[in-house]
């Protein structure tokens, strides 16, 4: 028996000790599509963070006698109709965004983890009313409830992130409730509670940690889409005010201006849609790197 | 006698079934009914069955992972059954389970380091250092080595992951381990090595088993005591080599005969049990197994035989046996 011990171990030092994040981190890295992703993502927090030592002018410098200009040397993205480097306002436009997007998300997950976990473990009547809490939610078409939510809030930006926060909530919940059902069941839960371990650590200990790989893919996909929702509210006029230099804000303000100078919209237009591109791509990287069997 | 570890009596479980749109009561399934045994310090009690026969109902029961619908379990001069969830989470540092599936029963985000001393942080035992010291030597125990500790559950094999879940069972130093089916998802060279080292645990540790398996062979091989189960019932309990050489009640006497004997010639007179279990949500009046039994009597169809002994040490729940009590 005890060769049989020693042979086994010698098996298995020859591997190193691989952690579930670090397998799904090397599986990440295999696929192209998502490294662009994360790279486009990389780079757009870099302009968010550093955004006021990269952008050329003042995001708010008006310069009257250089109105609508056309993209040159001196206006790499051209001007808009107050004289504005639109280079420089996209530069600081990508904090706004990717501000909404991360913020809001971590909230509905914050929010959908705590509902959706209590209701999946607890079940019964709590499941009842949280499951049809969500259903309410989920009614109403998510762009709706979001100026609704903004309506009674008032326009602002920051209105904006709760609105958008409150139509995902439902979102993850659902997602965390039926994880949590089915690792509920899990044999290694009931050799928790066997052990002696209190619902508390169960919950954050064994069972949150085991459903979190589905919330991290759709946060990613989630961000890209608060990012259009912000971005929409922006062109709405509900979201941020002016002169915030958000990117939906600035498509607003810009169809005046379409046909004669089509470059102040060309440029917030395609920063959305690079960042929703980098963290779409990102986001199903992730989900085949975290969980294969999630794949279509 | 000296007092028993363990005493069970009249546990029963009945599952509610809930039918129609406001899921009204219409039906119960009897999952075990009216179980009753004792488990002395230091010895196995095996339970056999086939599956759905209630034996790993009873065994959950027995930790509380779910709750008795009836009946007393009494533990160290302790009613379990009676004990407020705190309470009960206390008393598991005492008991402590191994499950079946190897695969399942081990978190795969946490190292085998963390499984271990999950435990003593759980009841509190020890600080940081003495924690990691204990999860050495009981790796050691079970047959494993300490850089193992670093590893994830997925880069061990089925039996190396049945020692770690022997060994979390033993991190409390319990005194009483329900084993549930702990070897029936291994391959059989491996069951030989898991069950010995359970064998040698309970030497050296002075610890009490109770085995669940639908196994013959290896409830044999392990236990004191056997008792066999059929539809939430035991209907004989016996000592292990007494049950084998000689049983009593004809469903043990069918399942013995379905043993595989590693002999080509050897002929003997075989039991064929027919038919199927009747569902446990209606079972049948009378003895549950009247419907299948080759010795069948008229008696069996109306009353419910009870486990009584029969012979020294030796007990069945067996109209054939039970002349003597039924006259009265």
């Amino acid at each position: 028996m005890s060769e049989v011990v020693a042979n086994t171990t010698e098996n298995l030092t020859t591997h190193k000790e691989v952690g579930p994040w670090k397998e799904a981190w090397h599986n990440f890295k295999k696929s192209k599509a998502a490294v662009v992703g994360a790279g486009i993502v990389a780079f757009f927090i870099i302009l968010a963070i550093f955004g006021s030592w990269i952008a050329p002018q003042g995001v708010n410098e008006q310069n009257l006698s250089e109105r609508l200009m056309a993209p040159s040397a001196k206006h790499w993205f051209g001007t808009d109709d107050f004289g504005r480097d639109i280079f420089s306002r996209v530069v600081y436009g990508a904090r706004v965004s990717l501000w909404v997007g991360f913020s809001s998300v971590i909230g509905s997950v914050i929010v959908g983890s705590i509902l959706g976990i209590v209701a999946g473990y607890y079940g019964r009547w709590v499941d009842t009313i949280i499951s049809r809490l969500f259903d309410i939610l989920l009614a109403f078409p998510s762009i709706l409830l979001a100026i609704s939510i903004v309506a009674v809030l008032g326009p602002s930006l920051q209105n904006a992130l709760i609105a958008i926060a409150i139509i995902n909530v439902p979102n993850f919940g659902r997602l965390i409730r039926s994880k949590v059902l089915s690792i509920k069941q899990e044999e290694y839960i009931m050799s928790a509670k066997a052990i002696g371990m209190n619902d508390f650590r169960i919950l954050f200990r064994h069972i949150l940690p085991n459903s979190m790989t589905p919330v991290i893919v759709q946060g990613t996909l989630a961000i890209a889409s608060a990012i259009i929702e912000a971005a929409g509210l922006g062109f709405l006029g509900l979201g941020a005010q002016a002169p915030t230099p958000e990117w939906g804000k600035m498509l607003s303000d810009a169809r005046v201006y379409l046909v004669n100078a089509p470059w102040t919209m060309i440029f917030p237009g395609l920063a959305i849609m690079l960042t929703v591109l980098g963290f779409n791509l990102m986001g199903d990287g992730l989900r085949d790197a975290l969980d294969p069997k999630m794949k279509n | 006698m000296t007092e028993p570890l363990l005493k069970v009596q009249g546990l029963k479980k009945y599952f509610p079934i809930r039918s129609g749109i406001f899921g009204q009561i219409t039906g119960q399934v009897k999952a075990v009914d009216d179980v009753s045994f004792y488990v002395n310090e230091g010895e196995t009690l095996g339970i056999v069955g086939e599956s759905g026969c209630g034996k790993s109902t009873t065994g959950r029961m027995l930790m509380r992972l779910l709750e008795p619908t009836e009946g007393a379990i009494e533990f160290q001069g302790q009613n379990l059954a009676k004990l407020s969830p705190f309470e009960m989470r206390k008393a598991r540092r005492d008991i402590q389970m191994v499950f079946q599936d190897p695969y399942a029963s081990l978190n795969p985000r946490h190292s085998i380091g963390q499984i271990l001393e999950e435990p003593l942080i759980v009841h509190g035992i020890g600080d940081a250092k003495e924690r990691k010291k204990r999860v050495r030597a009981l790796l050691e125990i079970v047959g494993l080595s300490d850089d193992h500790a670093k590893r994830y559950p997925h880069q061990f094999s089925g039996g190396q992951r049945q020692r770690i879940g022997i060994a979390r069972a033993l991190m409390t130093n319990p005194k009483l381990i329900i084993a549930d089916e702990p070897v029936s998802a291994l391959d059989v060279s491996i069951q030989a090595q898991v069950l010995n080292l359970m064998q040698d645990l309970q030497k050296e540790l002075k610890l009490t088993y109770i085995f669940i398996a639908h196994d013959l062979g290896v409830v044999r091989h392990i236990s004191d005591r056997v008792g066999v189960m059929y539809l939430g019932k035991i209907v004989e309990l016996s000592e292990s080599e007494e049950l084998y050489a000689n049983p009593l009640h004809p469903y043990t006497k069918g399942l013995l005969s379905a043993v595989p004997i590693p002999d080509p010639d050897f002929r003997r007179q075989q039991i064929i049990i027919e038919g199927d279990v009747p569902s446990p949500s209606s079972p049948p009046k009378g003895c549950t197994f009247h419907t299948r039994c080759p010795f069948k009597m008229d008696i069996c169809t109306k009353s419910v035989p009870q486990l009584t002994e029969a012979q020294h040490g030796h007990s069945v729940a067996c109209h054939l046996y039970n002349e003597q009590a039924n006259d009265k």
